[in-house]
């Protein structure tokens, strides 16, 4: 029950309090090229919270079985458990989600035409979308275990697809609206983050 | 030719203004200048260098594994950087903790790699290199100039505003807390987009 909880306000925490976007800035690029059609917004983030909750707890294997100091000593062998390969941390963590991404769009691409047909033109932007590396380096960061990893990775990219999907539905209406020539485009979804990024500072009072 | 390269993305082809590239990073570290000095400078010297690299492959690198070559190459250079900044800049280090690693997925080292240095010479594609990352720096250090004056008072960690101006001390004056926070630094981003595109004129449909 008190594991529960415990789950349950890391995953509020990384949604609002925490969010991605609105209060570490990552995944901007993507968030700023997508956010301009609701679908697509809703497609995107659907993948990002498909992909982030595969690479963060398999980083987390990969981090502790093979990277960090002594990690190594599950072979046996004496000489590994000295050895400390944590400096490739970010080489590995970005060649598995690049792996990992290529392996998932084969596999849906087979047996899933409908999913394809959702999450395909996504996952390849997906790989050097920043919150899903950023993701896995605050996982290492954080020193999660593995079921907190795994919660962290979906609720996150949860964060990501809120507010990807909310941002949409205000450049929708904004169509509507005149804006002076400068600040068309990039430089009203800027302030507008602004002010929804303000409405979340609201969540920071919640104490977990 | 090369002036051109050099001087075009500072104001006119700006990466985060008018390319709208790397935009995560610029926001994050503008908390304080000493940050976006560092970030600019590591940015720079990660650009310049995967262009070059790049570019000099250019020839050898086949198209459909073009992006993991480039991963490779800007993570080893990341991984430079990363471990000079932990053994002589620790304090900065930690206070930029995973922002240094997400330059590798920073789209302008990215982008000019794919769109630059894969089609152009190795001195072009360093030129390139070198006047992107001023231009993103240029963005970095306004921004943060602007966020560590109202919000602390302060620029570069030397007290700009006379402590007898505040109202504790009597005066007048308070700082700005929410320029310390996210919202602060997206708002005075795009006022700075509005500011680039108005003197540019660049309207976007």
């Amino acid at each position: 029950m008190e594991l529960l909880q415990h789950y349950l306000s890391l995953a509020t925490k990384s949604i609002f309090i925490e969010n991605m976007i609105l209060a570490y800035f990552l995944g901007m690029c993507s968030f700023l090229a997508v956010s301009k059609k609701i679908e697509t917004s809703i497609g995107m983030g659907k993948a990002v919270v498909f992909v982030c909750g595969i690479t963060v707890p398999l980083n987390w294997c990969i981090n502790n079985f093979l990277l960090k100091e002594g990690a190594l000593s599950w072979t046996g062998i004496k000489a590994m458990e000295s050895v400390d390969l944590s400096f490739l941390h970010l080489i590995m963590f970005i060649a598995t989600i690049a792996a990992l991404v290529q392996l998932v769009e084969m596999i849906i691409e087979k047996f899933s035409a409908s999913l394809y047909t959702s999450l395909g033109i996504f996952l390849p932007l997906i790989t050097v979308n920043c919150s899903i590396l950023g993701a896995s380096l605050f996982m290492n960061e954080r020193a999660y275990t593995f079921g907190e990893s795994v919660v962290f990775g979906v609720s996150s990219g949860s964060g990501f697809a809120l507010a990807i999907v909310s941002m949409a539905a205000i450049r929708f209406k904004l169509k509507y609206s005149n804006i002076p020539d400068g600040l068309k485009g990039l430089g009203i979804t800027m302030i507008l983050t602004g002010l929804i990024s303000m409405a979340y500072l609201a969540f920071s009072g919640i104490q977990l | 030719m090369a002036n051109k390269i050099l001087s075009d993305p500072l104001i006119d082809n700006n990466p985060i203004t008018k390319q709208v590239l790397g935009v995560c990073s610029a926001l994050a570290v503008t908390v304080k200048l000493e940050m976006a000095l560092v970030m600019a400078i590591a940015l720079t010297f990660v650009l310049t260098f995967s262009n070059l690299t790049i570019s000099l492959l250019r020839k050898y690198i086949p198209m459909n594994v073009r992006i993991i070559v480039q991963l490779v190459v800007i993570a080893t250079l990341v991984i430079l950087v990363d471990q000079v900044l932990q053994a002589y800049m620790y304090d900065v280090s930690k206070q930029l903790s995973v922002f240094v690693g997400l330059i590798i997925t920073n789209c302008i080292v990215m982008g000019r790699a794919d769109a630059f240095a894969m089609s152009n010479t190795p001195r072009d594609s360093i030129l390139d290199g070198i006047g992107n990352g001023i231009g993103y720096g240029t963005i970095l250090i306004i921004v943060s100039i602007v966020r560590e004056i109202l919000g602390t008072g302060q620029m570069y960690g030397y007290q700009l505003i006379p402590m007898s101006f505040y109202l504790e001390n009597g005066g007048w004056y308070m700082n700005n807390g929410l320029m310390l926070l996210a919202p602060g630094a997206f708002i005075v981003l795009g006022l700075l987009i509005w500011a680039q595109r108005t003197y540019t004129g660049f309207v976007e449909e």
